[in-house]
């Protein structure tokens, strides 16, 4: 390897150190036309979700007799890569889509809406590492904003092996010359892992305290997500004030 | 809602069973069904194996053909896994492309393969940027009686560690293949171990009854423990994971998950070694 992405004294190549998130910054409700949107900048990452529903579902033999169907997307646009995407889904989009709405649907109440589908749109419009972690955790906040109630916030981050360190929110270099990448999606107030992937190698020690770190990393962003979220209230309340 | 009626009734009835440690088709919760591993069973393949896990069958094929690299790793073969679910293995299975259950498992196969470092791709190349080896794996889905995910990732190690690839011999900037049979350059013994959550409980190895009726499944990559050449232990490590479904799991259950996964990742990859042991 060329370059090192940790320093001797433990700074990675983007000035973080090992247990530092990126900069974080999450904003509702920005779109007219969904019923919840939410947009993050998370590093370089800038990731848009659109929440559309509960509305009545198409075709009409999807619908569920006791709950709302919930289905994700998760699209990369072509321009967010170095080297351009193919807009056509690819198999790892397949995939991400299924894992993305299976850490997003234990959190939703759907057995408030039968009948209906809830369609969560996230499109990657610039992706620098731990995308599927700043989707879920972007779109747990379009969710809030389209109104549908939730057990909990989702919270997403992924921890990664590089150069024998455990490090915390994985960016786009790291990942790819590092020696392993685990995302987790968590609901704090639950203490429910939704979603946990990984690939690469660690020691068996190591992987158990990946876990660990993972829990603390999530818990770092449910802080940022709430916050947003009282930012986000607290305008509409003082906006629709002005009005009446 | 009917449709829900009866796996509600199922549930109920796993999970009290689950409460004296046991399962609906007799075993314990950490007892996997039977594993059968037949080799060789397809001839014009360079490498085939079919597991029987219980009753669940899978074969996998796999073939080698000379084709261009990737740009960013000119130097390294290809290794590419596909899953086929015929639809003759499960009533809920229907043709045309690849659903995204098909997708998820091929890629979940893909990873454990791949991240356990199993297939030297760095031996697999031929000419630089121009011609390497590609490894197709190809895991045909064939009766589906549960834990799909471990029946597949284990027909797609034997077939792989049985393999023989022909050899490329060059003359300037032809290649010609010859029919011999060569060994593949492999590295490593990655065994998958998938178990399912219901209620809190965890199941080894669950049946089609008990998917029906999970939480969520959580599957697990281990490495094989290896001696390096100076004679020192090398410990078996983690190279993949991967949750499925819309359940949850808490921190703590996942470590017992693994640990679980864990002893019977060895059980299981002593039934592949002796296998392969014979028959490679």
């Amino acid at each position: 390897m060329n370059t090192k992405l940790i320093s001797d004294d433990g700074i990675r190549y983007d000035g973080r150190k090992i247990d530092e998130l990126r900069p974080i910054k999450f904003q509702l409700g920005l779109l007219k036309n969904a019923d919840g949107s939410a947009y993050v900048e998370w590093g370089r990452n800038k990731i848009l979700v659109g929440v559309m529903g509960p509305r009545e579902s198409h075709p009409k033999h999807l619908a569920l007799a006791d709950r709302c169907l919930i289905r994700a997307r998760y699209h990369m646009a072509p321009f967010s890569v170095e080297e351009r995407k193919s807009p056509a889904p690819s198999r790892r989009e397949i995939e991400l889509s299924k894992v993305v709405r299976e850490a997003l649907e234990p959190a939703i109440f759907s057995e408030f809406f039968p009948r209906t589908t809830i369609d969560i749109f996230i499109e990657i419009l610039q992706a620098d590492g731990s995308t599927r972690c700043a989707a879920i955790s972007t779109a747990a906040l379009a969710l809030t904003d389209a109104g549908i109630p939730m057990r909990d916030l989702v919270s997403a981050i992924a921890v990664g092996k590089v150069e024998g360190k455990i490090v915390m929110d994985v960016a786009d270099k790291e990942d790819k010359e590092g020696d392993s990448d685990m995302p987790m999606a968590y609901m704090p107030s639950k203490n429910a892992v939704t979603l946990l992937q990984m690939d690469g190698q660690v020691t068996h020690e190591e992987y158990l305290q990946c876990l660990d770190m993972l829990k603390g990393g999530c818990l770092e962003v449910y802080k940022k997500q709430k916050e947003a979220l009282e930012e986000h209230f607290k305008k509409s309340i003082s906006s629709n004030g002005e009005e009446a | 809602m009917t449709d829900r009626i009866v796996p509600m009734v199922i549930k109920r009835q796993v999970m009290e069973l689950a409460e004296s440690g046991k399962r609906t088709d007799g075993r314990s919760l950490t007892e996997a069904r039977p594993l059968q591993i037949e080799t060789g069973v397809i001839d014009k393949a360079e490498g085939s194996a079919t597991v029987l896990l219980g009753n669940t069958r899978v074969t996998t094929g796999v073939k080698f053909e000379i084709g261009t690299p990737f740009p960013d790793t000119p130097n390294d073969g290809v290794m590419s896994v596909s899953a086929e679910f015929v639809p003759f293995a499960s009533p809920e299975f229907e043709t045309g492309p690849p659903d995204e259950n098909s997708v998820e498992l091929a890629r979940v196969v893909d990873r454990g393969l791949r991240e356990s470092k199993l297939l030297d791709t760095s031996k697999l190349c031929i000419i630089p940027g121009k011609k390497v080896w590609i490894a197709w794996v190809d895991i045909y889905i064939l009766d589906h009686c549960g834990n799909l995910i471990d029946a597949a990732a284990l027909s797609a190690l034997c077939a792989l560690l049985t393999s023989k690839m022909p050899e490329a011999v060059l003359d300037g900037e032809n290649v010609t293949v010859k029919e011999n049979k060569l060994p593949v350059p492999l590295r490593d013994v990655p065994v998958n171990v998938t178990l399912a959550k219901i209620g809190d409980k965890l199941f080894v190895d669950p049946s089609l009854e008990e998917e029906e009726v999970m939480d969520c499944r959580l599957s697990i990559t281990f490495t094989q423990e290896k001696t390096e050449e100076d004679g020192t232990v090398v410990p078996g490590k983690v190279c993949a994971t991967q949750k499925g479904f819309s359940g949850i799991l808490t921190p703590e259950e996942v470590k017992r998950a693994f640990e679980i996964a864990k002893v019977k990742s060895q059980e299981w990859r002593k039934i592949v070694n002796s296998v392969v042991k014979t028959n490679g």
